[in-house]
C-alpha cells in the first residue's frame, strides 16, 4: 500500500512537468505581453521591466528559472499586474476562500445526495423514489449559472432573507454553496440509488439477512459500504470540477476567490499567476484521485494495490 | 429427423433481421415518456435554430437606443416591485428589450444557433477523436496501448475548465482579428469565418469554441472505447474473421465497431449538456462567442448586471438553457436505458 502511494506520488512528477510545459508553451504562444498598454510605455522602461522579470532571456531558460524557484524555494514568482504582491501572496489570500466554497459544496452534496439516493433505492418505485429522482433530475439540469441568479432573485431581492453577495459570514455562504453543490448532490443521489439497487440484489446481502442480522445492520454495514464505492469514484473528479466550477459562482456572488484572478491574469498576460494556478489545480486533481483510490481499499477489502 | 429438430434448423436458417438492435432500442425509447418528451423538445430546438431568421421578430444585433430596457405590460404586471416607475412600458417586444434596445426574444432564439451546434459538435469531435484513439490503443494493445493510455492519464490531470479558458484565449488572440494571409493562423481565421457564416452568425468565433471543447473532451471517450474494445476483441467471432484473413481495418470497422458504438453514443449524448454548459460559462466570462452574437451565457451575464430592476433579462435565457438541459438529459437517460437495458437506472 505504502509502495503504491509512493509510486502514485512519483507519477506526479511527469504529470506536472508535462502540464507546466504545455501551459507555458500555450501562454507564450498567445500574442501580446504583460506590459502592453493602451498607451505604449517608453521602450527603455519596457526593456527595463522585461529585464527585471527575466522576460528577455530565452524561453527555455525562463521556464527552467520558474521551475527552479518553485522546487528550491516554493516561490511561484511575481505577479506582473499587482506589483506589490507575489503569486504566493495571491494564493495565500484567495485560495482558502475558493477551497472553503468547494469543500462546503461537496459536503452539502454528500449531505443531500446520499440520503436522497439511499431513500430512493430502499423505497424503489414509491412516491419517495419518484420525488427524490425528480429533485435529482432538476439538480442535474439546472446549471449553477442559472441557479445562482435565481437564488439571489428569490432569497435576497424578493424575500430579503439573505445578503445579495459577498463572503465571510454564514449567511453570505448559504446561497453560493447551494448554487455550487446542487448539481453535485443530484449526481450523487442518482449514483447512490443506482449502486444501492445493484448491491441489495447481491448474494451476500441475502446471506446477511439469512443469518438473522437486523435489517439496519444489513443495510448500513453490508449494503451501504459497498454501494459507496462507485460514489467515491466520482468524488475525485467532482472535487476538481467544484474547485474550478467556483469561477461562475464566485463571479456572480462577488466572492474574492482564485477564479477571478485566473481569468483576468490570462487577459493581462500575467504568466506566473496563470501557470501557478493551473499547476496548483493539477496537483489537487491528482491528489484527489489518489485519495479516492486509497478510500477504495478501505471500503472494499477485495481491492489490493501492488 | 424429428419435427422439433427440423423446426430448430428452420429457425437457425431464418436470416437474422439486420439492425434489429437499433429497432429494439428505438421501440424501447419511444415507450419511455420522458425520453420522447426530450426527443420532441430537442427536435423543436433544432427547428427553431434552423428557422431562426424567419421566426425571430428581429435580427439579434438590431437595436435602437430609444428602445433600451423596455418591459412589455404583461411582464410589468407580473414582476415584483413597481416596474412602471423606472422602466419604459412598451409592447413592441414580447419579452422586452436589453440595454441596447435589442429584442430579447430574438436574441434567445438566435442563441439556439450557438448552444446546439456547440453541444453536437462537442459530442461529435469527442466521439471521433476518442473512438479512433481508443480503438488503436485497445486493439493493438501492448506497448502502444501503454504509451497512449499514459498520455490520456496525463491529460486527465489537466484542470479542464482552466485548459479551455487558456485555449480560448490562445485561439482568439492568435487566429482572430486579421492575420497575415498564407499563415496557418489565416487559414484558421478563414475557416472560422466560414463556420460562422454557415451558422448565420456575424463574427461569432464558433470554430474556436468547437476546438476548445473538442480538444478537451475526447479523453473520456478514448478510455471508454478502449475498455469496450478490450471486452470485445477476444471474442470468438473476431478470431474467426481473423482466421479467414480479414484485415485489421475490416475487423475494427465491420466487427468491433457495431458492438461498441452503442455505449459510446449514449455516453456522448449524456455529455452534451456538459458541452453546452462549457460554452455558456465561457460566454458568461467573456471568452465565448464574440458580441453582438447572442449566447444564453452572455445574455445571463448581461442580465445579471441589472438583476434587481430587470430580472426577466436573466429569467428567460435561464429558462431556455434549463429546458435544453432537461431535454438532453431526458433523451440521454432514455437512450441509455434503450440501448443497454442492463444499465437501466444506473448513474
Amino acid at each position: 500500500m505504502t509502495q503504491y502511494i509512493i509510486r502514485r506520488l512519483l507519477w506526479l512528477i511527469p504529470v506536472l512537468f508535462f502540464i507546466s510545459v504545455v501551459t507555458f508553451a500555450l501562454l507564450r504562444a498567445v500574442p501580446g505581453g504583460p506590459f502592453d498598454r493602451e498607451k505604449p510605455m517608453p521602450p527603455e522602461v519596457r526593456a527595463n521591466l522585461e529585464h527585471y522579470y527575466g522576460l528577455d532571456k530565452p524561453l527555455p531558460q525562463q521556464y527552467l528559472d520558474w521551475v527552479g524557484r518553485i522546487v528550491l524555494h516554493f516561490d511561484f514568482g511575481p505577479s506582473y499586474s499587482s506589483r506589490s504582491r507575489t503569486v504566493n501572496d495571491i494564493f495565500a489570500a484567495h485560495l482558502p476562500v475558493s477551497a472553503q466554497l468547494g469543500v462546503l459544496a461537496i459536503l452539502l452534496a454528500l449531505l443531500i445526495g446520499l440520503p436522497l439516493g439511499i431513500l430512493a433505492a430502499l423505497k424503489q418505485n414509491t412516491i419517495w423514489d419518484y420525488l427524490g429522482m425528480g429533485i435529482a433530475v432538476f439538480g442535474v439540469s439546472v446549471p449553477n449559472i442559472v441557479l445562482a441568479p435565481l437564488l439571489i432573485l428569490i432569497f435576497a431581492l424578493t424575500l430579503g432573507w439573505l445578503p445579495v453577495a459577498g463572503w465571510g459570514t454564514p449567511e453570505k455562504m448559504i446561497m453560493p454553496v447551494v448554487a455550487l453543490g446542487m448539481r453535485e448532490s443530484a449526481i450523487i443521489a442518482r449514483l447512490t440509488r443506482a449502486s444501492m439497487l445493484q448491491v441489495i440484489r447481491e448474494d451476500y446481502i441475502r446471506t446477511a439477512r439469512a443469518k438473522g442480522l437486523a435489517e439496519r445492520v444489513v443495510m448500513v454495514r453490508h449494503a451501504l459500504k459497498n454501494a459507496f464505492i462507485p460514489v467515491a469514484t466520482v468524488l475525485g473528479p467532482m472535487f476538481a470540477a467544484l474547485t474550478t466550477g467556483t469561477f461562475v459562482v464566485e463571479r456572480i456572488f462577488a466572492i474574492p476567490g482564485l477564479g477571478k484572478f485566473f481569468v483576468t491574469s490570462i487577459t493581462n498576460r500575467d504568466y506566473p499567476v496563470v501557470m501557478g494556478t493551473i499547476l496548483l489545480y493539477a496537483v489537487f486533481l491528482v491528489l484527489a484521485n489518489l485519495a479516492v483510490d486509497i478510500t477504495y481499499a478501505f471500503l472494499d477489502p477485495r481491492i489490493r494495490y501492488k | 429427423m424429428t419435427v422439433q429438430e427440423r423446426a430448430a434448423l428452420r429457425l437457425q436458417e431464418r436470416p437474422r433481421r439486420e439492425a434489429s438492435l437499433w429497432r429494439d432500442a428505438w421501440r424501447r425509447l419511444v415507450r419511455n415518456r420522458a425520453a420522447v418528451l426530450g426527443l420532441v423538445v430537442v427536435a423543436l430546438l433544432i427547428a427553431v435554430a434552423i428557422t431562426a431568421p424567419y421566426i425571430a421578430p428581429a435580427h439579434y444585433a438590431a437595436g435602437d437606443a430609444a428602445d433600451e430596457h423596455t418591459v412589455p405590460s404583461w411582464l410589468a404586471a407580473v414582476l415584483p416591485g413597481n416596474v412602471a416607475a423606472y422602466a419604459k412600458i412598451n409592447n413592441k417586444f414580447l419579452l422586452g428589450s436589453d440595454f441596447l434596445g435589442r429584442d430579447l426574444l430574438s436574441r434567445i432564439i438566435y442563441g439556439t444557433r450557438v448552444s446546439l451546434p456547440v453541444g453536437f459538435m462537442g459530442a461529435l469531435t469527442a466521439l471521433i477523436i476518442g473512438l479512433v484513439y481508443g480503438c488503436i490503443s485497445g486493439y493493438y494493445g501492448g506497448r502502444i496501448d501503454d504509451i497512449m493510455m499514459r498520455i490520456v492519464d496525463i491529460l486527465y490531470a489537466f484542470p479542464t475548465m482552466l485548459l479551455i479558458i487558456l485555449l480560448m484565449a490562445f485561439f482568439k488572440t492568435s487566429f482572430g482579428g486579421t492575420p497575415v494571409p498564407g499563415t496557418p493562423a489565416y487559414t484558421f481565421n478563414q475557416i472560422n469565418k466560414a463556420v460562422d457564416s454557415i451558422l448565420g452568425l456575424r463574427g461569432g468565433g464558433m470554430l474556436f469554441i468547437f476546438m476548445g471543447i473538442g480538444l478537451t473532451a475526447w479523453m473520456g471517450m478514448a478510455r471508454l472505447a478502449r475498455g469496450q474494445i478490450l471486452s470485445v476483441k477476444e471474442k470468438e467471432f473476431i478470431e474467426a474473421s481473423r482466421m479467414i484473413g480479414a484485415s485489421d481495418m475490416r475487423i475494427i470497422l465491420r466487427h468491433i465497431f457495431p458492438n461498441i458504438i452503442g455505449p459510446c453514443v449514449v455516453a456522448e449524448t449524456l455529455a452534451i449538456p456538459g458541452y453546452i454548459n462549457y460554452e455558456v460559462f465561457l460566454s458568461f466570462i467573456g471568452l465565448g462567442v464574440d458580441p453582438p452574437t447572442p449566447s444564453w451565457g452572455n445574455l445571463i451575464s448581461e442580465g445579471a448586471q441589472a438583476l434587481r430592476s430587470y430580472p426577466h433579462l436573466v429569467i428567460f435565457p435561464a429558462l431556455a438553457l434549463s429546458i435544453t438541459m432537461f431535454a438532453f438529459n431526458f433523451l440521454g437517460d432514455g437512450l441509455r436505458d434503450a440501448l443497454d437495458p442492463r444499465m437501466r437506472g444506473t448513474s
